[in-house]
């Protein structure tokens, strides 16, 4: 537990804390105030239009205050804690573990999961893709303006998995849970540098019996391109019967699925993972899944 | 009595009359130009949407996310009086800012503070977009601005963690842009990148680092860019995200709009519910001649 206490302590680690602390506080007010919003128009059938105030002076005062409080908390922040400053860089001294800035642990943390090309290249792009496409693929017309849940449960349960799970939960975990050697730890272990943990990942084609290329590299693309084509099979399934799916079109249902079924993957492969030591579920002579 | 003499006489004056065009006479009118004059203030509309002014709307987060900006750019500068980015230079101006600059330390937390703090309030801002679908039409373009925003604050972050030259520092920076090498046909690590001739001292790690290593190159590089480069190019699309506000009609409100193509929805879905039901009833209505 001092070990854990000591690494929250970190003063860069500080911001973690008040990140998840933040988020906790304004996802429960907003959904506060979506209950409240969903409510009234379940009574009324809409939200009436607001009416106006002048900004001067009260918009300008609001910002006044908020920029004064904002100074007044980084101030004090900046009185009691000292950005820290180790020793003087030094390439040849590799500290163990190394560690990416706070905010991109999650991404490291990834590196586990998955080889560096997915989890530090392709994962990011489709991150910043996948936020930049959002407005172009929900085409829910409801919830816009105001906060409100009852219409928009997909599209939020999915935003929040994403951002509350796979990106905070992984910087949590990657921040105070991985030792040397990124080893895992609970807070109440001792970070012990000679941890010794025995290899016994295997690839998912061992399971099957299949040691040799091609076998593996068809075993795998197939495997990986049936968990993708679970996209098309949906879209066969449903297309028929569901409006959201006719009013998105196959181009635009192609692009949710496969942001979907990719985000997706990401706790897939960790359940893999942690529960039955599977590496790879595909390997090919080029690279590894 | 006469210190009210002095003031009357001030405000009379020629030059405070050409500084300040209105005072605080409580009109319509009045409220209004003291907004349209204002060159930063005409940054907003002179009337909003009442929850525009609540916090629990905004939560105010993009205001201060901007405002933290105006705090980095400011302490930034400051601490660009006393630091050289080059391996020589840059730890030794880290202890001198630390012990001797008067104020040095505190320059320097609260550049870091800030720092940390922006990422997180932008991430909220996000949040925030993302619950009340501010994103949807018409403001889908500025949300991508504020995604390409979001990435920049990341990269100013993660380009002036490398700054202070420490352990810290260079390692955090070697863990992050290592990644770059497995980019896939660019990075040497990357898949087919052998067959396109990528080795570590051509790859596109290479050319973010100047090197094969975290090394001075890579400090010049990664100071140009926290301190030039993108800063200037948030600037830019910070400019464009502010206009597309007012220009896709101020804060998101509920709109009457939306009422009219829930509306029309309901009709479309009970359409295909009919239509889809069809099937059972097609034997009967086929006997009846149209």
């Amino acid at each position: 537990m001092d070990n854990f206490l000591k690494i929250l302590s970190k003063p860069d680690n500080i911001p973690i804390v008040i990140a998840l602390v933040l988020v906790a506080f304004y996802t429960l007010w907003g959904y506060k105030q979506a209950l409240v919003n969903d409510r009234a128009i379940r009574e009324t059938g809409q939200l009436p239009p607001p009416d106006k105030l002048s900004v001067w002076p009260y918009l300008v005062r609001t910002e006044f205050i908020g920029a004064i409080v904002v100074m007044l908390i980084l101030t004090v922040w900046s009185i009691v804690l000292n950005a820290p400053l180790e020793e003087p860089a030094n390439p040849t001294k590799t500290p163990n573990p190394s560690k990416a800035p706070w905010y991109f642990l999650g991404l490291q943390e990834m590196l586990v999961y998955f080889d560096p090309w997915i989890a530090g290249v392709v994962l990011p792009s489709l991150i910043i893709v996948g936020l930049m496409a959002i407005p172009y693929i929900d085409l829910n017309p409801r919830g816009n303006g105001y906060y409100s849940w009852e219409h928009r449960k997909f599209a939020h349960a999915s935003f929040q998995f994403g951002f509350v799970v796979l990106w905070l939960v992984l910087i949590f975990w990657g921040t105070f849970m991985r030792g040397p050697g990124w080893y895992f730890f609970w807070p109440w272990q001792y970070w012990d540098p000679h941890k010794i943990v025995a290899l016994t990942n295997v690839d998912l084609h061992e399971w099957f019996g299949i040691r040799h290329q091609p076998a593996m590299t068809i075993f795998g693309m197939t495997l990986v391109g049936a968990y993708f084509s679970l996209g098309f099979v949906f879209w066969k399934w449903k297309n028929k019967t569901s409006y959201v799916l006719q009013q998105l079109g196959a181009v635009r249902y192609g692009i949710v699925a496969f942001l979907f079924l990719s985000m997706m993957g990401l706790p897939i492969k960790m359940f893999l993972r942690l529960a039955f030591n599977i590496k790879y579920v595909c390997v090919t002579p080029w690279f590894n899944i | 009595m006469r210190l009210d003499d002095v003031k009357k006489q001030i405000l009379n004056s020629q030059i405070w009359k050409s500084v300040f065009r209105h005072d605080y006479k409580d009109t319509q009118r009045n409220r209004f130009l003291q907004i349209l004059d204002n060159v930063f203030l005409h940054l907003h509309p002179t009337r909003v949407p009442r929850h525009a002014v609540h916090y629990g709307y905004t939560w105010g987060m993009g205001g201060i996310t901007f405002f933290l900006f105006l705090v980095l750019t400011v302490t930034g500068v400051v601490l660009m009086f006393y630091y050289r980015p080059t391996a020589e230079y840059a730890y030794a101006d880290m202890l001198y800012l630390k012990h001797d600059v008067p104020f040095g330390m505190f320059m320097r937390n609260m550049h870091r503070w800030a720092a940390h703090a922006m990422v997180i309030t932008t991430w909220l801002h996000m949040l925030r977009v993302f619950m009340t679908g501010s994103y949807k039409p018409p403001r889908e373009f500025n949300w991508m601005v504020g995604v390409i925003l979001l990435v920049l604050t990341l990269l100013l972050s993660f380009t002036g963690y490398l700054l202070p030259w420490d352990q810290l520092a260079i390692w955090a920076v070697t863990v992050g842009t290592n990644m770059a090498r497995a980019t896939p046909l660019l990075g040497h690590e990357g898949p087919f990148s052998s067959m396109l001739g990528f080795r570590p001292d051509n790859d596109v790690r290479f050319m973010l680092l100047g090197g094969t290593i975290v090394g001075p190159p890579a400090l010049l590089r990664f100071y140009v860019l926290h301190c030039i480069f993108l800063p200037l190019a948030a600037s830019v699309l910070m400019a464009v995200h502010f206009w597309r506000i007012r220009k896709d009609g101020n804060i998101s409100s509920p709109m009457e709009s939306e009422w009219k193509a829930v509306q029309s929805e309901e009709i479309a879905r009970r359409k295909m519910a009919d239509k889809t039901a069809a099937p059972a009833s097609k034997p009967v209505s086929a006997g009846t001649p149209e």
